[in-house]
């Protein structure tokens, strides 16, 4: 592959590929900023990879209180899960366990969408009766007693089948330190970005995988091309001058908000330099045949 | 799109039923034909063209230039499109309306909005007895939509509402919201004996309460987004709806006299 080289930064002639995703966002108001976080952060924990979570999620931005259906302050979640059924599931049990529970909130539709899945119409249940239905126009609340005042959820929330799961970067470095570095500035430019989460850790994941595995219980494991230790040892993609790779993960609920996102991302890195940040910036994919969605680096050049 | 505009010649000498008089059943005809629509209900014969002289028009908007409280079922089962009357109008004006827009800038009759079940219903004067209340035999009222009232109204507003919601921001007479089943009702006006009697669910909300019945139970205050919401919802239909629901409230549930899952919020 023909790098191309942009203030110093080596960008592979190569492309993210993509898969579709069915995706959902909820809006969670609680009386103040710090709670509405705090439900936003722990409905949305354990959510990195459809593998081994069921559902992958995140925080897509802050919302004013001037701008929340009950006048508090809001953060907008994004859920992604690979089946309408899955991610049925998910929703109510994230929003069951960690949204119903956490103090003072509540839950709203956050997308407009032919299809729709339930939230309040089930989570109602626990009302025991003594759920109060409110409808107005089109929309459907419902109220349930709880110990602090009352759990207010919207009936039912958008679904879309047009969600994109899986666009991502590589980023590559000289060492750790710098490495880190560049995947934090491009995180922080890529979170900016409306409709897009990055779900994992900080939106930045270390451990990339590969598909398939020596061992017959693994379906992924770990993507030897791109360690630095195996140098050598395996048909390595990385040349000397690469110390540490990290990868950016993007899920969307359509296929610009990630070619927005990873425009963001490559911007910041770009910005950033060579000296202080990554050397090469790359992107998974497998060869283009399973994903139908692919976002060529070269086309998302600052 | 122009208007049908149908101008009031004089006072009518006998009630009039006006419920043919909607836009989807006046579109598409010509002059002659809506001047001949009989609108008598009596034996002396009347048609539209002998109360109103009438100007064509090519939109889904029907205009009454001047009104009567002789106007019977006016918009009534209406499904889309606009009716606007400026002046009063008798009985069951937006009776089992589904949809679109009623506008009387006057008064109504009694069994305004008698059971519509969607669309927006607006009275820019008082209205009579039994405000969206179900007719002999009906088990449900209104079943959704919107009714703003901006004057006072007679007794038992809200009767058997099922769904929807109803303001009214003047004064209201006895037992609004009797027998509710579900649905919302804002009074903001002075409110008659016994509010929500026998309501079964649903929210009342009142600025200035009489004293409640002992059926209704006091639950206190707690905290709760459903007033900010329908703050929020209520904003562009009535300023002081909207404030009554930002300021502090206190619920009292009932009435325990029926299912008692209704609740009636007062000011703090």
């Amino acid at each position: 592959m023909r790098p191309m080289i942009k203030n110093g930064i080596r960008i592979d002639e190569s492309f993210a590929e993509a898969f579709p995703m069915r995706g959902t966002a909820l809006l969670i108001t609680a009386p103040n900023r710090r709670w509405a976080r705090q439900a936003a952060v722990t409905m949305t924990g354990f959510a990195t990879s459809v593998i081994g979570c069921g559902a992958e999620a995140g925080i897509d931005c802050d919302v004013d209180a001037r701008e929340t259906p009950d006048g508090r302050p809001g953060v907008r979640v994004l859920l992604f899960a690979m089946s309408s059924d899955e991610l049925q599931k998910q929703v109510v049990n994230r929003v069951g366990q960690c949204v119903l529970t956490s103090p003072g909130s509540a839950c709203f539709s956050d997308l407009v969408a032919e299809d729709h899945l339930k939230v309040g119409d089930s989570l109602r249940y626990f009302g025991d009766g003594w759920q109060i239905s409110k409808k107005f126009d089109d929309r459907h609340f419902w109220r349930v007693p709880v110990m602090d005042g009352e759990f207010l959820c919207e009936g039912v929330t958008g679904l879309t089948k047009g969600a994109v799961g899986g666009g991502n970067l590589l980023i590559m470095g000289a060492d750790h330190e710098k490495t880190l570095r560049a995947a934090e500035a491009a995180a922080d430019a890529m979170n900016g970005v409306r409709d897009v989460v990055l779900p994992f850790p900080g939106g930045i994941v270390r451990s990339g995988s590969k598909v398939g595995s020596k061992y017959k219980v693994m379906f992924a494991s770990t993507n030897d091309a791109y360690c630095p230790s195996l140098r050598g040892q395996v048909n390595t993609a990385l040349e000397d001058d690469i110390g540490c790779v990290l990868e950016i993960v993007i899920d969307g609920l359509t296929e610009a908000a990630i070619a927005d996102a990873m425009r963001a991302g490559i911007a910041a890195i770009v910005k950033l330099g060579p000296r202080a940040g990554a050397r090469r910036i790359g992107a998974g994919n497998y060869g283009g045949k399973l994903g139908p969605f692919h976002f060529h680096l070269k086309d998302l050049l600052p | 799109m122009k208007p049908f505009v149908l101008t009031l010649k004089a006072s009518p000498v006998q009630r009039l039923d006006l419920s043919q008089l909607l836009p989807h059943l006046l579109a598409g005809k010509s002059i002659a034909e809506i001047a001949a629509i009989d609108i008598a209900t009596t034996r002396e014969k009347v048609s539209v063209g002998d109360v109103f002289k009438v100007a064509a028009g090519d939109g889904d908007e029907i205009r009454f230039e001047g009104g009567s409280e002789r106007f019977d079922g006016i918009g009534r089962g209406l499904q889309s499109g606009r009716i606007t009357v400026n002046g009063d109008v008798g009985m069951e004006a937006g009776r089992q309306m589904s949809g679109g827009a009623l506008n009387i800038s006057g008064r109504a009759g009694p069994y305004a909005g008698s059971c519509m079940s969607g669309g927006r219903m607006e009275i820019g004067g008082d209205a009579g007895d039994f405000l969206t209340a179900p007719r002999e035999g009906e088990m449900q009222g209104m079943t959704g939509g919107m009714l703003v009232v901006r004057g006072s109204t007679g007794e038992r507003p809200g009767d058997r509402l099922r769904r929807g919601t109803i303001v009214i921001e003047g004064h209201t007479g006895n037992c609004p919201g009797s027998r509710m089943i579900a649905g919302t009702l804002v009074v903001l006006g002075r409110c008659g004996a016994h509010p929500g009697f026998l309501m079964k669910r649903g929210t009342i909300a009142l600025a200035r309460p009489p004293v409640l019945g002992a059926t209704f139970v006091d639950s206190g205050q707690f905290a709760s987004s459903f007033p900010g919401i329908f703050s929020r919802l209520l904003q562009n239909e009535s300023r002081g709806a909207a404030k009554l629901f930002r300021g502090s409230l206190r619920r009292f549930s009932g009435d325990m006299a029926a299912l008692g899952k209704g609740e009636i919020y007062v000011p703090a």
